[in-house]
């Protein structure tokens, strides 16, 4: 998983560069390491979900709360930003900062858009009583859907903090790796929306 | 760093890499999604279909935009991995499933 960038240098280069490409590798395996540890977590939040799906005691049902038109919007707010991630982390790899600056911020604009219209979300269901104290169902949608959008959340304000680091330290063999893997947990989390989309909100509605 | 990025190879992606990840992820979403608005299908085709698209999606952008591949030692590292993780997710949420629906048939 190392950049391109990285392999060319040791090609270039005297020995010690070998090891900073290795520890590029070394990184990202243990990112991958943590990205199945959290999914795991996923995994068992779409067990609980599957489980009291129907345990609506009296409260409404998927059915009759899930707005499609709404939840494909955000679906594509977060595709969106996966590819304009993808583009900063082809912008990287050309060694092009101004490139990686401007897709990263379009990337945020995307997530931002997307968390936003998620609390949106939340806070009209909660206004109308229907909140996770409503029913086993929905403590389980609040608490799948939730953990996902805590991790674009977090995932936010890890691009806040590359942004500095882009500003103030550039690219170097420090930078480089944190902006890879920040673009594995992106497209990660990416990956459990699409999950989510799927098994909580097309099959809620059938 | 070096300037000469020439030979970007496959596994690390190019901007027509993504935009085919863009463009068939966009169908594999549009798709299902009309399929459930329009109704008027059988409702296991629907099911089938829905199911089997978010799988291609899935290993869509994980090749794509992931860069998953079973080329390089690192990519096979991480997709050996990958694939541990699914079979332990295959037990947890497959047995989960099968034992709380019994449950609920037996104690309902």
């Amino acid at each position: 998983m190392a950049t391109d960038t990285m392999t060319n240098q040791h090609v270039a280069a005297h020995g010690g560069h070998e090891e900073h490409h290795d520890m590029t590798g070394l990184k990202m395996y243990g990112f991958w390491i943590y990205l199945m540890s959290d999914l795991i977590i996923f995994g068992s939040l779409f067990a609980t979900y599957a489980v009291l799906h129907n345990g609506t005691a009296g409260g409404p049902t998927s059915k009759e709360l899930f707005e499609l038109d709404f939840v494909l919007i955000e679906t594509f707010l977060l595709l969106f930003s996966s590819f304009t991630y993808g583009m900063a982390v082809l912008a990287m790899n050309k060694d092009r900062l101004a490139q990686v600056k401007g897709w990263l911020a379009v990337t945020f604009l995307f997530g931002a858009g997307f968390v936003g219209m998620e609390i949106y979300e939340f806070h009209h269901l909660i206004q109308e009583g229907f909140g996770p104290d409503r029913s086993g169902f929905l403590s389980s949608f609040f608490g799948l859907v939730g953990t996902h959008g805590l991790h674009v959340s977090f995932g936010l304000l890890w691009m806040l903090v590359m942004f500095i680091q882009l500003f103030t330290k550039g690219l170097t063999e420090k930078t480089r790796p944190r902006i890879l893997c920040l673009s594995l947990f992106w497209h990660f989390l990416d990956i459990v929306w699409i999950c989510v989309f799927t098994f909580v909100y097309l099959m809620g509605v059938l | 760093m070096s300037t000469s990025t020439s030979h970007d190879g496959g596994s690390h992606g190019s901007v027509k890499s993504y935009v085919m990840g863009l463009i068939l992820s966009i169908v594999l979403t549009v798709i299902p999604f009309g399929m459930v608005m329009n109704g008027g299908f059988d409702e296991t085709a629907v099911i089938v279909t829905i199911v089997i698209m978010a799988v291609l999606q899935v290993l869509l952008q994980l090749i794509l935009f992931m860069h998953m591949n079973l080329k390089t030692q690192e990519g096979r590292d991480s997709g050996s991995f990958v694939f541990f993780t699914a079979v332990i997710l295959t037990l947890i949420i497959g047995g989960t499933v099968w034992i709380m629906y019994h449950l609920n048939i037996n104690l309902m």
